[in-house]
């Protein structure tokens, strides 16, 4: 089921006229760009964020670029369709914001040399494929510190979507942050198994709240879990854009992302040297790539200076998430003191810290 | 938190994930006794959903919003029955259209509402009924949707079994010809019954985006269409079969929920795939006698029909 919204359609044929009507005219054309987005834009939530990206580009480089985007593309044979349209339409940069848009992306890369793309949380590159990717363990970390000083019962709650490395690191990385101020904290995780069902993400946060969790957060793209935490007068942290219209109360604060600098940056490089150089992004407080959304009424002042204290340690690099020693919840240490995880361990996560309940499904 | 509160927890629970597919499948079980195969439950879910939040947000009445839903659920049905009975396109195919249609509709019609946020249809808080330790919540607690959801299937069941109605109705599922050959209006009672099924659709997707998850987002019913569309076959065209699949299929996923936020060793994958298995399971056992399948499974069931063929 193809859900390519028929409005961007048009309105990329449109503007694939306009400007081949007007080519004679201009000695420059505008740098056309293109993205491709797995989700609705909608007003919240992963593609949401990329989309305030190409709108920062859209008012920084003005009628030097022309965007486009494809919303709701599925992974697979329709992505592959999607870029390739975007390739062959003369589009010279495409973002492919995506994990499963890698193979799609890499393939049709060799086709269209000279054409640069850049592929958004993938580990495959080529002369012409770029990666970026944002370090949101460290927006965790923090907003895990917020819930651990909120918490009365020391139960939390995870709704997750799948047991892959990138949802283990935020886990584990709320769960530290949240037991670095209050060691007693244990985090409770249901898995349900798929990335976007508000109605699951709603059972599953009231799961974790009948169980005596009193601050739930998710990976998962609704904002269900926030939504029923106010509800059920507990506190929720968001994730991927701020979600505190649907908690006023409940909403501590939400990880989130930033991908305003990194695109801005990479048009920048295209418009001066017809290329995006290969090669890898993985930013974090530091690059601006992770945010915390304001804080809610939940957090006192005491806990928002010390929460910004931290953010500037790790944008300094002073403070790691995962700094040793690191423990799982067998009590195997993993990381000793004195060092921190590397990037590779933690892109390939797949144990859980010591402070979350169960065992990590494999 | 005692074992007693967690069973309580998971019948809730149970009862709240079952309702929207226990209306779905109530009015999907009328329309396919009547002989018309509507496949397109998702798309009529997705447009009642969209359309009572939008009604909710503009009058700030939820019930107006339910109503809304109900009759944006019969409209968007009658489309498939003038199509399909009145044209004698093919069911399966209008269906699936209808689905995509409905899909694609309301995304578009929702699209300023994603992310407006409203209060939605409250449970019911009985005075000291409400409080009453077990009882209390698995009676007097929920919503009222709910409760009209047991009136409904008390109404279906009577109709269906116990009155002059429900046995032109089924006749006309049967044989369509015979019911034809006595007199009976088959195309019209037909209409009816799909726009009963598009009702229950409609009210199905407005418990979703105003019971339930009080927000509207695209795709939001994410299959429970399908869902309902299974348990009206698994269950052999028998509403208390039906709404008990429809139960146990929220309460087996409450369950694992459960399961798993307790920290027991169990596949997450498993977790998921649980409710499908136990539930087809369950009722394929209690409906295992081939013969009554047959006698329930309405004979006309997806075939066209022409007054004058």
């Amino acid at each position: 089921m193809t859900q390519i919204s028929r409005r961007t359609i048009l309105a990329g044929a449109a503007a694939a006229a306009a400007s081949s009507s007007l080519s004679p005219a201009f000695a420059m054309d505008p740098l056309k760009i293109g993205f491709v987005y797995v989700s609705p834009i909608g007003d919240a939530g992963w593609t949401y964020q990329h989309d305030l990206g190409r709108k920062a580009i859209e008012a920084e480089f003005g009628d030097k670029i022309k965007t486009a985007y494809v919303e709701s593309v599925p992974e697979g044979p329709d992505a592959e369709r999607v870029i390739r349209q975007f390739a062959a339409g003369g589009t010279k940069l495409i973002f492919a914001t995506s994990f499963g848009y890698m193979n799609p992306t890499i393939k049709i890369a060799k086709t269209f040399p000279q054409t640069s793309f850049c592929h958004c949380s993938g580990y495959k590159r080529s002369a012409n494929v770029s990666t970026y990717l944002a370090r949101f363990y460290e927006g965790r970390y923090l907003a895990g510190i917020a819930a651990g000083k909120a918490t009365k019962s020391n139960v939390m709650g995870y709704v997750a979507a799948f047991p892959i490395p990138e949802v283990v690191r935020g886990i584990n990385a709320f769960t530290r942050g949240a037991r670095s101020v209050n060691p007693d904290v244990q985090v409770r995780v249901i898995w349900i198994s798929s990335w976007y069902d508000p109605g699951k993400e709603r059972e599953a946060a009231e799961t974790l709240i009948s169980q005596g969790a009193d601050v739930v957060t998710q990976h998962t793209d609704s904002t269900a879990v926030v939504q029923t935490a106010e509800d059920r007068g507990v506190f929720a942290v968001g994730y991927h854009s701020d979600m505190s219209k649907y908690g006023p109360k409940a909403h501590l604060t939400a990880s989130t992302h930033n991908w305003n600098g990194y695109y801005v940056d990479k048009v920048k490089e295209m418009l001066e040297t017809g290329k995006v150089a290969s090669g890898d992004t993985w930013g974090g407080f530091g690059k601006g790539m992770v945010e915390l959304a304001p804080f809610g009424p939940g957090v006192d002042d005491e806990t928002r200076k010390m929460i910004a204290a931290k953010q500037a340690d790790i944008a300094a690099g002073k403070l790691h998430p995962f700094a040793g020693p690191v423990t799982d919840n067998e009590g195997k240490v993993r990381v000793p003191e004195g060092q921190s995880m590397s990037d590779g361990d933690l892109l390939g996560n797949n144990f859980y810290v010591e402070g979350v309940a169960g065992k990590l499904p494999s | 938190m005692d074992g007693l509160d967690s069973a309580v927890a998971i019948i809730v629970g149970a009862i709240r994930a079952g309702t929207p597919l226990v209306f779905a499948a109530l009015g999907e079980l009328i329309t396919e006794k009547s002989g018309v195969l509507n496949l397109g439950v998702e798309g009529m879910m997705l447009i009642g959903a969209v359309v009572g939040f939008i009604a909710t947000v503009t009058t700030g009445s939820v019930f107006l919003g339910i109503v809304a839903a109900v009759i944006a659920g019969m409209l968007t049905s009658l489309i498939f029955g003038f199509l399909t009975l009145s044209l004698l396109t093919n069911q399966v195919a209008t269906g699936l259209a209808l689905t995509i249609f409905g899909v694609g509709l309301s995304a578009f019609l929702g699209i300023r509402y994603v992310g407006t946020p409203i209060s939605g249809l409250k449970p019911v808080e009985i005075p000291f009924l409400s409080d009453i330790p077990v009882l209390g919540p698995l009676l007097f607690g929920h919503d009222l949707l709910i409760y009209f959801s047991f009136v409904l299937f008390a109404a279906v069941a009577w109709f269906l079994y116990k009155s002059r109605g429900g046995l032109v109705l089924r006749a006309v599922g049967e044989s369509h010809d015979a019911a034809h050959a006595l007199g009976y209006s088959v195309i019209g009672i037909r209409y009816l019954a799909v726009m009963f099924g598009g009702a229950c659709a409609g009210l199905s997707g407005a418990y979703l985006s105003l019971v339930y998850t009080p927000q509207w987002a695209e795709n939001m019913t994410a299959g429970r269409g399908w869902i309902a569309l299974a348990l009206v076959v698994f269950a052999t065209w028998r509403p208390g079969r039906a709404m008990l699949g429809a139960y146990l299929f929220g309460g087996i996923t409450i369950m694992g929920l459960h399961i798993q936020a307790l920290g027991f060793e169990v596949s997450s994958h498993l977790v998921a795939t649980l409710p499908y298995i136990a539930t087809i399971v369950v009722l394929a056992l209690i409906s295992r006698d081939a013969t009554k399948i047959r006698l329930n499974a309405p004979a006309s069931l997806g075939k066209p029909f022409h007054p004058a063929a």
